[in-house]
């Protein structure tokens, strides 16, 4: 006997992700997913992010690791609210991992929570996490090859951020390549050159943040 | 290795839909895969035999059909075959493109007894 089934497999993380987005929508907190590869500096760009916005907004952190906190003491450091999650060898965040550790958070006193994934350019790209949005972080030193080999995780991305451009004099990474197929992969991402190390460009990626919380908290205001 | 975590997906479904038709032995699974998902098929295979081992699903035979990308322009209507991850419109160049076949995850249909 054949059944017809026709069901998404991911449902039961969607159906998570999407309460969870309920959650965050009615305390009006823009919630950022950042991903990339380990090593290309998320944490880094983080804690600049950290350092530069956190007079103007209220942000916690959501730190995705599979053995260690090292990230999350390094957060920690700069006086905001940042929560572990060990994945114990997983690759990835799912929603139900993000919905079992939200009641350590104080959601009525947050503009942002920034979930930093698990290092890795396939697998978190597939699982929604309750996120507004989407953010990958590409360095140079990764080379220029990276968007087409793994075109999901920048089509999924409302930014992408282009990290260690100051090393880009000692690589053969091409930049007029990269942007190319970046945005072919994705017309109109946003995409941001920067340096964590010199502060290249990261005034663009605090203003694109600050205007995802707005552009959140205004849709609060609207929909009370 | 996400594809536990899809086989697992996968199992849950196939479970939940025999047991609802009250069968015994599930023969075949039949699933949908995107073009452009992030699923090795091995992997997802090999993840479903570990788990679905003592169950009513131990041995069936998971059959995969990759669904190709293809978009649609939503400024001219033209539908196209996505070439080297280019969502672009072929015709007239426009970037406002729903991906309409290509990112599918699903259970399609079971075989039971």
């Amino acid at each position: 006997m054949q059944i017809k089934v026709m069901t998404n497999i991911l449902e039961q993380n969607d159906q998570v992700a999407a309460s969870l987005q309920d959650r965050f929508a009615k305390a009006g907190i823009f919630v950022l997913n950042l991903l990339g590869s380990p090593g290309c500096g998320k944490t880094s760009l983080l804690e600049n992010t950290i350092g530069a916005l956190k007079e103007k907004l209220s942000i916690a952190v959501i730190e995705g690791d599979l053995f260690t906190a090292k990230d999350a003491q390094r957060i920690e450091q700069h006086g905001v609210p940042v929560v572990q999650i060990n994945t114990s060898g997983g690759c990835h965040l799912d929603a139900n991992m993000i919905d079992s550790v939200l009641d350590c958070l104080d959601l009525t006193s947050l503009d942002m929570i920034v979930i930093e994934n698990v290092g890795n350019l396939v697998c978190p790209a597939e699982f929604n996490i309750g996120e507004d949005s989407k953010a990958t972080v590409l360095s140079i030193t990764e080379g220029d090859d990276k968007p087409l080999k793994y075109p999901l995780i920048f089509k999924q991305a409302s930014a992408v951020i282009l990290n260690k451009v100051d090393l880009l004099p000692y690589t053969n990474f091409d930049m007029q390549s990269a942007v190319k197929d970046i945005t072919s992969i994705h017309p109109g991402v946003t995409l941001l050159q920067v340096s964590c190390q010199t502060g290249t460009g990261l005034e663009g990626w605090y203003n694109w943040l600050s205007e995802q919380v707005r552009i959140k908290k205004a849709r609060r205001a609207s929909d009370v | 290795m996400h594809e536990m975590s899809i086989a697992q997906g996968i199992l849950d479904i196939v479970l939940k839909t025999a047991a609802e038709h009250n069968a015994v032995k599930v023969g075949c699974v039949k699933l949908l895969i995107g073009q452009m998902t992030q699923v090795e098929p091995e992997s997802l295979k090999f993840g479903f035999a570990a788990l679905s081992v003592g169950t009513i699903a131990d041995g069936a035979v998971i059959d995969i059909t990759i669904t190709p990308l293809i978009g649609e322009c939503s400024s001219c209507g033209q539908q196209f075959t996505v070439e080297k991850f280019s969502f672009l419109c072929p015709l007239c160049h426009s970037a406002n493109i729903v991906v309409v076949s290509g990112r599918e995850l699903a259970v399609d249909y079971l075989e039971v007894e």
